[in-house]
C-alpha cells in the first residue's frame, strides 16, 4: 500500500492509503479531523476545502497521493495555540455568517484564500463571484459576504505587521 | 457583561465550535467495532424483483453480511409508518400502501432501498454491492402529477385505484359555487408549483449501535426530532422498546423539513447493528441524498377568484392535484391539506373558500414538508392570482390588496378555512415596505433600465402563514397520530449555573443561542451561566423536535412554563430562607427579596439551600431545583408580512438579475434580531432559489434528470441580492407566553410570488399574465423572442 508524508497544521504525518484515497479521507478518516466536510459528489458544494501549500483546493477531487510532502491546513489549524481565532473566523461569527455550521470550514478557508490572493482589495461583486465554488443553503450568504469584506482589512493588517 | 436577554443580537454560544472545526456531525461520529453499510438501490422506476442472488457479494473481501427486504420480512419487521391520516371527502380514510424498509416484490421509485451490504470498510461494502444480482422486470411507470390520475396511467401500488392516495376538501362546495354564478367576474388561473429538492448541506448519515451487555441500541442519525424517530422506529418498524432505545441527533447541517422523517436506512442500522452485533455505518453520497431525501412542493392547480365591479374578494375556489412520491413519508398527507388549504384565506377577508386536493402516488421519491410546507404552496397560488386580478381589471396592485385586507381590528379573526388568526397588521407590514423599497420610485428606475437596453420589474407578495405548529387536540382531529406539545427541562444546579433540556432541535437556528437568551431574560443568570442540551433521548423528557417554526413559540413557551416552576419553587425556599411569607417574596434580576424590606437572596442562594438542604422547608418541599413542563399550544401562530422584490432582465439573453428584495416581517417577539434577520435571509435565498432556478426535473418515464448539483440549480452567492432588507413589525401573539410567532419559515414564504410577479411585471410589454417557477434564462427568452415580431408588428 502506497506511503504519504505530509504536514496537517504544522505536525507531519506519514500514512498508508489506497490509490483512491482522496484527501479529504485522508483527513478524516485516517488523521481525525473532521473539521472538514463533504458535501457532495460532484466537487460543487465547497465544504471540503483545505489550503494545500496555502491554496485553497476542494480535498474531496485531490487524490492523497497528491499531497505527498504538502503542507495542509485546515479549519481546526486556523485559530491561535491560545485559541484566538483567525480574523476571517472572527468576522464569521461577528456577522453571523453561519447557521448549521456544515459548509462553514470550506467557506472560511475559501474566503482567507481570496483575502490573501487580494491584497488590493475586493469588491462586493468580486467576493459573490469568489464563492461561486461553494454552497450554503442556510444563510442565503449576505452575512458570509459581509464577513469576508470585513476580515479583508484585519488580514491585510495583520500581514503588513 | 451587556445586556443578553430577549432583544438582544448576542453572537451565538455555538459558532466558536462550528467555526474552528469542532462541530460533531453524525458522520463525524465513530464508533469501537464499526463497520459499514452500502445500500444498494434501485435505478429502476418501477420494476418488479424477480430474484436478488446474494451469493457473490456475501463471498467478497471484508463483507460481514448482505440483507434484502426478505430477511427483514422473516423477520416480521414493519413498514415505514405515516404520521397522519387524511380523510376522503366521503369520510372514508386515504390510501396508505405498505412501505418496506428495504423493497419487497417490487421497486417503485429511482433511489428504492433493495439490499444492503455490510463490510469491514465503506469501500469495500460499495465494491460487494456491486455483486448483487437482481433480476428485474420493468413495468411502466409514471412520473408526473398531472399524469397519475390519468385513465390507464400505470398503478404505483397494487390495490390503490389509480393512484389516488386522497380525495379530499374543505369549503361548502355549493355555497361557493353559487357565489361565482352571481359574480361579477371570475379570474382563473393555472398554477404549477415546482418539485424542489431540499439539499441540506449535511447528507444525511445513521449509525446503529447495539449494546451486547445491555441490549440496548443507538442510533445516532441526522434528525430533526430524535424523540419522534424513537417513537416510529421503536414501535412501528423494529419493535424495540423506548427504555431501550437511545436516539441521538447530534450537530445537523441543516433540515429544511427533510430531516424531520423517519427514514429507511435509520432503521436499516438500527436492525443490521442488532444482526451484525457492530455498530454499522452509513452515510448518504449526495447522489443518494437526491433520490432519497423527501422532496418537497409539486402541485398542480386551477385558482378561481370571484370579485364584485370594485375589485372585492368574493369567493375563491381551488383545485389542486399534489404528488406524494412513490410512499407515504411521515407527514406527507398533511402538507397539502391542513397546511395549504386552511392558508388559503392570506391575509384577505374572501368570505368563502372551497378548495380540493387530489394526493397522487407517482414513481418518484416521496414528497413531504420542504420548508414551509403547504404555506409557499398556498401563498404562491394567492399572491399570483391577486396580481391576476389585477392584471385583468386594471386595479393597482397594491390597491386591490389594500381593499380585502383584514382590518387590524378585526382580530381575532375566523377564516372561511378553519384557521382562527390572532393577530396581524398587514397595512402597517405593507406600509413600511413600500416604502422601504421606494415603490413610488420605482417607474423611474424602471425607465432608467430602460435606457440601459433592460426590464425591469417590481412585485409584490402580502402573505401569512400558520406555525408554531400545533395545538394536540386540534391536530388529532385532523388526523396527526401525535401530539405537537413541546417540553422543557430546566435544571438550575447547586452553584446557579443552569442547563436546558429542550425536546426541540438545533440544525442551524442558534437555539443554544436564543434559548439561553430565555434563561438570562427569566432567571436574571449570565448567558455563560446557560447550556441549552438538545438532540438525545437520554437526556431529554421528551420533544415533538423543530419543525413548522415551532421551537420558541413552542419549546420556549415550554421553557417559560419551567422556569415558572423554578421561581415558585425558590420562592418557598426563599421564604423559609429569610423567615417570610411566601406571598411576600418577589423575584427579579437573579434575587428573591421580601417585599418592602432589604432582606434578600440570589438564585444561587436558594439553588445551593435547595441541593444541600440543611436549613430547608423538608417537610413541605423535595430538595433540589430542577423543573419540567410540557406546553401544548392554544392555537397555531401566524406571522405575515410584505415582501418586495425587483428585478432586472437581460432580454438579449433572459437572464434575471434580483436587484433587490425587501422584506418586512410580523414575527411576534423577537428574541434575538441578528439570529431572526439570518433565518429571514436564508429563507428568502431559498424562495430566490426555488422562483428563478431550482426544479426538480423527471423525464416521462420516472428517472431523475436533476439529480446532482450539476443538474439541480443551488442558489449560489452571486444570485442573491446586493441590495437585501430584512426589517420585523411585530404584532406580539396573543395565547403564548412570549408573544412569538416564528420566523423559520417567513423567508421562503413570501418570497416566491413577490420574485415571480416582478419578474412578470418586467415581462409586462410581452403580454405575459402568468408564468410558472423557475423562471429561467431560457424560459424568459423563448418568451421574449416569441414576443419580438408581433411587438414589431405593432
Amino acid at each position: 500500500m502506497p506511503q504519504v508524508t505530509l504536514t496537517v497544521n504544522g505536525k507531519q504525518h506519514t500514512v498508508d492509503v489506497e490509490g483512491r484515497t482522496l484527501l479529504v479521507e485522508l483527513l478524516r478518516e485516517k488523521i481525525g479531523l473532521t473539521g472538514t466536510h463533504v458535501g457532495c459528489d460532484t466537487s460543487q458544494c465547497g465544504a471540503c476545502v483545505v489550503h494545500l501549500n496555502g491554496e485553497s483546493v476542494k480535498s474531496c477531487t485531490t487524490l492523497a497521493l497528491q499531497a505527498d510532502g504538502a503542507a495542509v491546513t485546515t479549519i481546526e489549524g486556523l485559530a491561535a495555540a491560545d485559541g484566538t481565532l483567525h480574523p476571517m473566523q472572527e468576522m464569521f461569527r461577528e456577522h453571523h455568517a453561519l447557521q448549521c455550521g456544515f459548509c462553514t470550514p470550506g467557506m472560511v478557508m475559501t474566503a482567507i484564500d481570496m483575502v490573501q490572493s487580494h491584497p488590493e482589495g475586493l469588491t462586493e461583486q468580486e467576493i459573490r463571484e469568489g464563492l461561486e465554488g461553494n454552497l450554503c443553503r442556510c444563510t442565503g450568504y449576505h452575512n458570509i459576504v459581509k464577513a469576508i469584506a470585513a476580515a479583508h482589512p484585519l488580514m491585510h493588517a495583520k500581514a503588513a505587521e | 457583561m451587556g445586556f443578553e436577554g430577549i432583544g438582544a443580537a448576542v453572537r451565538r454560544k455555538e459558532d466558536l465550535r462550528f467555526l474552528s472545526g469542532k462541530g460533531n456531525y453524525t458522520d463525524d461520529i465513530n464508533r469501537p467495532g464499526q463497520v459499514y453499510a452500502y445500500i444498494k438501490r434501485s435505478d429502476r422506476p418501477h420494476a418488479r424483483i424477480d430474484s436478488i442472488d446474494t451469493t457473490a457479494a456475501a463471498a467478497a473481501p471484508g463483507v460481514i453480511a448482505v440483507f434484502t427486504g426478505a430477511d427483514m420480512e422473516a423477520e416480521a419487521i414493519g413498514g415505514l409508518p405515516c404520521g397522519w391520516q387524511i380523510h376522503n371527502k366521503d369520510g372514508s380514510p386515504m390510501a396508505e400502501p405498505p412501505h418496506p424498509v428495504l423493497a419487497v416484490g417490487k421497486v417503485r421509485h429511482v433511489g428504492d432501498s433493495v439490499a444492503v451490504v455490510i463490510a469491514t470498510t465503506k469501500q469495500e461494502a460499495k465494491n460487494a454491492a456491486e455483486l448483487l444480482e437482481i433480476a428485474y422486470t420493468d413495468l411502466p411507470a409514471v412520473a408526473q402529477v398531472t399524469d397519475a390520475l390519468a385513465p390507464g396511467a400505470p398503478e404505483v401500488h397494487d390495490g390503490v385505484t389509480g393512484n389516488l392516495c386522497y380525495d379530499w376538501h374543505i369549503g361548502d362546495q355549493a355555497v361557493v359555487d353559487g357565489v361565482f354564478a352571481n359574480a361579477h367576474k371570475v379570474v382563473k388561473l393555472d398554477l404549477t408549483n415546482n418539485r424542489l429538492v431540499p439539499n441540506a448541506m449535511e447528507p444525511r448519515a445513521a449509525i446503529g449501535d447495539y449494546d451486547t451487555s445491555s441490549g440496548d441500541f443507538t442510533l445516532y442519525t441526522t434528525s430533526q426530532n430524535p424523540h419522534v424517530i424513537r417513537l416510529l422506529m421503536g414501535a412501528f418498524v423494529l419493535h424495540i422498546p423506548e427504555n431501550k432505545l437511545r436516539v441521538v441527533a447530534p450537530d445537523v447541517g441543516g433540515g429544511f423539513g427533510s430531516k424531520i422523517y423517519h427514514y429507511a436506512e435509520e432503521a436499516i442500522v438500527t436492525w443490521a447493528a442488532g444482526k451484525v452485533r457492530r455498530p454499522v455505518k452509513w452515510t448518504a453520497e449526495r447522489s443518494e441524498s437526491f433520490i432519497t431525501d423527501a422532496h418537497g412542493r409539486d402541485h398542480v392547480s386551477t385558482a378561481e377568484m370571484a370579485i364584485d365591479a370594485e375589485g372585492h374578494f368574493l369567493g375563491l375556489r381551488v383545485n389542486t392535484i399534489a404528488n406524494m412520491g412513490a410512499y407515504l413519508s411521515t407527514f406527507a398527507p398533511c402538507v397539502p391539506t391542513y397546511l395549504y388549504a386552511t392558508l388559503l384565506a392570506g391575509v384577505y377577508k374572501t368570505p368563502v373558500i372551497y378548495c380540493n386536493v387530489k394526493a397522487v402516488f407517482t414513481n418518484t421519491v416521496p414528497v413531504d414538508a420542504y420548508r414551509g410546507a403547504g404555506r409557499p404552496e398556498a401563498t404562491f397560488l394567492l399572491e399570483r392570482l391577486v396580481d391576476a386580478i389585477a392584471y385583468d381589471t386594471g386595479i393597482d396592485r397594491v390597491e386591490i390588496r389594500k381593499k380585502n385586507f383584514i382590518p387590524s381590528d378585526a382580530f381575532p379573526y375566523q377564516t372561511p378555512v378553519a384557521l382562527q388568526y390572532d393577530s396581524g397588521d398587514y397595512q402597517t407590514t405593507l406600509a413600511v415596505a413600500l416604502k422601504s423599497a421606494d415603490w413610488a420610485g420605482f417607474e423611474a428606475r424602471r425607465a432608467e433600465a430602460a435606457k440601459r437596453g433592460k426590464l425591469r420589474g417590481i412585485g409584490i407578495s402580502t402573505y401569512l402563514e400558520a406555525c408554531g405548529i400545533a395545538p394536540s387536540a386540534v391536530v388529532g382531529s385532523l388526523g396527526a397520530r401525535a401530539g405537537l406539545y413541546e417540553v422543557a427541562n430546566i435544571r438550575v444546579h447547586p452553584t446557579g449555573s443552569v442547563t436546558v433540556f429542550t425536546g426541540t432541535h438545533s440544525h442551524g437556528q442558534g437555539h443554544e443561542t436564543t434559548l439561553a437568551q430565555l434563561v438570562v431574560d427569566q432567571l436574571g443568570v449570565s448567558l455563560d451561566q446557560v447550556d441549552v442540551v438538545h438532540g438525545d433521548t437520554s437526556k431529554i423528557p421528551f420533544g415533538m423536535g423543530t419543525y413548522g417554526s415551532r421551537s420558541l413559540a413552542v419549546g420556549g413557551s415550554a421553557m417559560v412554563k419551567a422556569m415558572d416552576k423554578i421561581i415558585a419553587k425558590g420562592k418557598k425556599i426563599a421564604a423559609h430562607l429569610m423567615e417570610a411569607a411566601v406571598e411576600d417574596i418577589e423575584f427579579k434580576d437573579n434575587t428573591f427579596s421580601v417585599a418592602g424590606t432589604d432582606k434578600s437572596k440570589t438564585l444561587t442562594d436558594v439553588s445551593l439551600a435547595a441541593y444541600v438542604p440543611h436549613n430547608y422547608p423538608i417537610e413541605e418541599l423535595e430538595p433540589g431545583l430542577d423543573e419540567t413542563a410540557f406546553y401544548d399550544p392554544k392555537n397555531f401562530t401566524f406571522p405575515g408580512g410584505c415582501h418586495i422584490a425587483e428585478v432586472e432582465i437581460d432580454p438579449e439573453t433572459g437572464v434575471v438579475t434580483m436587484v433587490g428584495f425587501t422584506a418586512v416581517d410580523d414575527v411576534g417577539r423577537v428574541v434575538n434580531p441578528m439570529i431572526v434577520e439570518g433565518q429571514v435571509q436564508g429563507g428568502v435565498a431559498q424562495g430566490i432559489g426555488q422562483a428563478l432556478l431550482e426544479g426538480c426535473a423527471y423525464d416521462a418515464h420516472g428517472h431523475l434528470i436533476s439529480g446532482s448539483f450539476m443538474d439541480y440549480t443551488m442558489p449560489r452567492a452571486d444570485n442573491m441580492p446586493s441590495n437585501l432588507s430584512v426589517a420585523t413589525e411585530n404584532t406580539m401573539c396573543t395565547h403564548n407566553p412570549l408573544g412569538s410567532k416564528g420566523c423559520g419559515e417567513v423567508g421562503a414564504i413570501g418570497s416566491p410570488p413577490a420574485v415571480m410577479n416582478a419578474v412578470i411585471d418586467a415581462l409586462k410589454d410581452y403580454g405575459v399574465r402568468h408564468l410558472d417557477m423557475p423562471a429561467t434564462a431560457p424560459k424568459l427568452w423563448s418568451i421574449i423572442q416569441a414576443a419580438q415580431p408581433r411587438m414589431a408588428a405593432e
